[in-house]
């Protein structure tokens, strides 16, 4: 019996073994009980190790698990096997190849990891800290400013995101007009080679005729009029990058060797204009979706692929987005409505209005330290838009297969299907429950201990030695 | 009352754009609800009862309950009962917030800007909560006086919110905020944690001599010294009269102001937000301390940057008494969603994870004879959930305060606003950041 069996993680061994009588619920207690009997057995190479903070790799074979596959319904009981970074076998009958190591469900359920839409994870660490804090360049036309270049992958944030099973996220800059080009990332990984987990969008946050929060107390014509100096600033850089892009072309099809004058924020459009990268429109009140959707159409040229992000105010217009078939990622769903008049839970099914017209549908919590919120955000989207058709199924989806679909990649992530990538996880429960534990991570095919700040300060305090005495 | 001035100027037309005719404050409810699974937080869970409420209060709890005359009856068949959300901490139906002008502004009153036309209130009572405490913001070591309110919607008299008898309660703030407002902001003390601490020990030795000096000259009866609003609350502080409620997040500090209190002989505090509270929760229990936290915030400031959600289960674990609480018009909306994540970061008890929204925030306020658990006696504050409370698919339908139905799913309308904008209004949206609201309204460098 190897200790590899029976304890998950470092973390966990250490909860259980060494803080029995906290009062822990039954199953830590009586699990710890039992490890307590190895201690012996076990003390030598545990403290040889050390915590176990290090990803291992594998192959894997995870035996006796429930798969919630979200591309081809849910495998009761059944084996994922892992090797390299890929799945390689799902399904009742999977065989476990040799020398896998076995990591046992016990009926716990594996999904494939979820994936936030829109977060500022890995730019911001503290929030009012601006030594921090690398979310927006200078200049309010700066596309060439990529998210993946200032992702710290030592963030303290991440860890504590991924114990949640939210293994991906979009990493967005924020700012002027064109803040930024966002990149998703995985949340494991020391460089932004490893993170980087196949996609990048153009930023454009639409001129807004909202406002900005509550301590926005400009009046009505003036957030109108710099509205519409934005639009205007919009469309002299979409003209000027429409003939940059021509110049790029004449050049090509001449075959001339002379470098295109230097000009990045021109050239990180290039790509948005053939339709070869993302353009990620941030898009709030319906007005501003409206006027989005008519500028799409109208000026940003048919190549051009754009997804709306935000859309808190798509309810009222989802008919005019599904038109546009324009896919959308919105949130947070826990936010507040828009307007005081508003029904208290329009942020709440706001998903639920937009799918039901038809509209593809992924979810962002727009967050950073609390992006592990995603499973909740995805439980509020059901518990309000149920009885407006929105159920549980359709939550799990716009947290994995409808992003993975909507950033292009999903040929690797978003689902458990051979071929992709091992980015998964498995839960004692419903991973939607606050009171269902993630046991195990697989990020790209290592096997991740499920340990983070919070996690390691819970085991330091909650029997705390010494106590009062001195 | 300049509020009050407003809200009677506009009464006329806000009445008539009332969605409902909605009850007065002073309004006290009968009905009986039936065959709920019902959280008495105090007596744990009971399936298939009715909660026979009389004017106001829990009148009877059991089987085969009978209503009173003309009282409605709700079918609660398959869905939970809890006691109604309390929020320690919010600022939420306030005109404003901080008094910033100076390290101790004992002499300010929150009830002064209490507005309860906020919509805000209302979609708190669609989230279960009852009652809140309004509390002045954190720009000073020693805010002004803050408010527990009802959540009555429908009245226009602020007055009308109030939580009559509830007992005083002051704000008092350690760390980043009042050192960045007076320190940073305008060259004065408290610039560091060691001068937050001479703020307090030299505002406590003045009081302990203003009163001394009231006492000495009703005794020997001669004319009163001028009264000093600021130096009376601060004496009111000192005999048990306001209880402290002290904005805090790092263990240090958290330790500092234990002993203040114990050198001027101050026996009731709760620390809120306090994060690092976990740290020293043995030396908070020691004390008799109370504890009020976010559920999951942290880093959005340097000082919560070594946070854990486990925070809450910790302090629990260790004998503190412990809420969660929102400090937030967004959260304050799902408080119980909060408190379900005590199950995630720790394994509280489901009667220990509604403890910590409904009678610990009760007994932190000094409320909890009167709210917080459904016990006979006890005010008929509740929430009636169609699920489980503390599982994510839950929503509340029904919120009643005093016996009245504030809130009902069923009769809700798109619009629920007291008081319209005739100039219409601008949409709100960006607003999603995780700050504690204690800074609003002033101005930071």
């Amino acid at each position: 019996m190897s200790l590899e069996l029976r304890v998950p993680s470092f973390a966990s061994f250490a909860r259980d073994v060494w803080a029995p009588l906290s009062a822990c619920s039954l199953r830590h207690t009586v699990r710890g009980f039992f490890l307590l009997s190895l201690v012996p057995l076990l003390a030598g190479s545990a403290a040889a190790q050390g915590p176990q903070y290090r990803a291992t790799s594998g192959p894997f074979a995870l035996t006796e698990c429930r798969i919630e596959t979200v591309a081809n319904g849910t495998v009761e009981r059944g084996t994922v096997v892992i090797q390299g970074t890929d799945i390689v076998a799902v399904g009742p009958n999977a065989a476990v190849p040799a020398g896998a190591t076995r990591v046992p469900c016990d009926g716990a359920t594996v999904y494939p990891g979820f994936i936030d839409g829109g977060t500022r994870l890995g730019l911001v660490e503290i929030g009012s800290v601006r030594e921090t804090q690398d979310l927006d360049e200078i200049g309010g036309v700066v596309p060439q400013m990529r998210a993946l270049t200032a992702v710290n992958p030592s963030s303290v944030s991440i860890p504590v995101t991924r114990v949640s099973g939210v293994l991906a996220a979009l990493s967005v800059p924020q700012g002027g007009l064109m803040p930024g080009t966002a990149g998703l990332i995985r949340l494991h990984g020391y460089t932004p080679d490893q993170m980087a987990a196949g996609f990048e969008g153009v930023v454009l946050r639409f001129p807004m005729t909202g406002r900005r929060g509550r301590w926005d107390r400009r009046s009505k014509e003036a957030i109108e009029k710099a509205a519409k100096e934005q639009l205007e600033a919009l469309n002299e850089v979409w003209t000027e990058a429409v003939a940059y892009a021509r110049i790029d072309s004449a050049r090509t099809a001449q075959r001339s060797t002379e470098p295109m004058p230097y000009n990045p924020e021109l050239a990180a459009l290039l790509p948005v204009l053939r339709g070869e990268r993302a353009l990620l429109v941030e898009v709030n009140t319906a007005a501003d979706i409206l006027a989005a959707i008519e500028w799409l159409d109208e000026t940003a040229g048919d190549r051009v692929r754009a997804v709306l992000t935000g859309v808190a105010e798509g309810w009222r217009v989802a008919d005019n987005i599904a038109e546009a078939r324009l896919p959308v990622v919105t949130g947070p769903v826990t936010g507040r409505p828009t307007r005081g008049g508003d029904r208290y839970d329009r942020a709440y099914t706001n998903a639920a209005l937009l799918a039901g017209a038809g509209v593809e549908l992924a979810l962002r919590t727009e967050d950073t330290e609390n992006v592990r919120n995603l499973p909740f955000h995805a439980g509020f989207a059901v518990a309000y838009g149920r009885e407006l058709g929105f159920d549980r199924a359709d939550a799990l989806r716009a947290i994995t297969l409808a992003p993975a679909r909507i950033f292009g990649v999903a040929d690797r992530l978003g689902s458990i299907e051979v071929g992709k990538e091992a980015t998964l996880f498995i839960v004692d429960g419903d991973p939607f429950e606050p009171r269902s534990e993630v046991r195990e991570t697989f990020v790209a095919g290592q096997r991740v201990p499920v340990v983070s700040r919070h996690t390691e300060l819970n085991d330091e305090y909650l029997n705390r030695s010494p106590g009062l005495a001195r | 009352m300049r509020f009050a001035l407003l809200a009677l100027l506009l009464a006329a037309s806000a009445a008539a754009q009332t969605p409902d005719r909605l009850p007065p404050a002073d309004a006290r409810g009968s009905l009986l609800i039936q065959n709920a699974t019902v959280h008495t937080v105090t007596d744990g869970t009971l399936d298939d009862t009715d909660v026979l409420v009389r004017d106001g209060k829990i009148a009877r709890i059991g089987r085969g309950l009978s209503a009173p005359r003309g009282a409605r009856t709700l079918d609660a068949a398959g869905r939970h009962l809890t006691p109604g959300i309390i929020d320690a901490h919010s600022h939420i139906a306030l005109s404003s917030v901080n008094e910033a002008s100076s390290a101790v502004v004992a002499e300010v009153q929150m009830r002064d800007a209490v507005d309860p036309t906020d919509i805000g209130i209302y979609r708190a009572l669609a989230g279960g909560v009852t009652t809140a405490h309004l509390m002045h913001g954190s720009a000073n070591p020693v805010g002004g006086e803050n408010e527990t309110v009802k959540f009555r919607w429908g009245t226009l008299d602020p007055d009308g919110l109030l939580f009559e008898g509830a007992p005083r309660t002051i704000k008092f703030a350690l760390g980043e905020n009042p050192t960045r407002v007076h320190g940073r902001g305008r060259g004065i003390r408290p610039s560091t944690r060691m001068g937050i601490e001479q703020v307090y020990r030299e505002a406590f030795t003045d009081a302990r001599a203003y009163a001394a000096a009231q006492d000495a000259a009703r005794r020997d009866g001669r004319p009163l010294p001028p009264v000093d609003r600021r130096m009376q609350t601060m004496a009111d502080i000192l005999t048990g009269d306001v209880l402290v409620h002290c904005h805090s997040y790092r263990a240090d500090e958290i330790l500092m102001l234990l002993e203040v209190l114990r050198d001027f002989g101050v026996e009731r505090i709760t620390f809120q937000h306090a994060n690092e509270a976990f740290k020293v929760a043995p030396e908070l229990a020691a004390f008799g301390a109370g504890a009020s936290v976010f559920s999951d915030w942290w880093a959005y400031k340097f000082e919560v940057y070594y946070s854990t959600a486990y925070n809450a289960a910790i302090l629990t674990r260790n004998g503190v008494r412990t809420s969660i609480n929102s400090d937030d018009a967004g959260l304050i909306r799902h408080l119980y969603h909060e408190a379900a994540k005590s199950q995630r970061y720790g394994d509280l008890t489901d009667d220990e994870a509604l403890a910590l929204i409904t009678l610990n925030p009760a007994w932190q306020l000094g409320i909890d004879d009167r709210v917080g658990s459904i016990e006979v006696g006890k005010d008929a504050d509740l929430a009636l959930f169609t699920d489980h409370p503390l599982s994510v698919y839950t929503r509340v339908d029904v919120t009643v305060v005093d016996g009245v139905v504030r809130f009902d799913r069923m009769r809700d309308g798109d619009d629920q606003r007291l008081l319209i904008d005739p100039e219409g209004e601008i949409p709100e949206t960006l607003a999603h950041r995780h700050t504690d609201a204690c800074m609003e309204g002033v101005a930071l460098r």
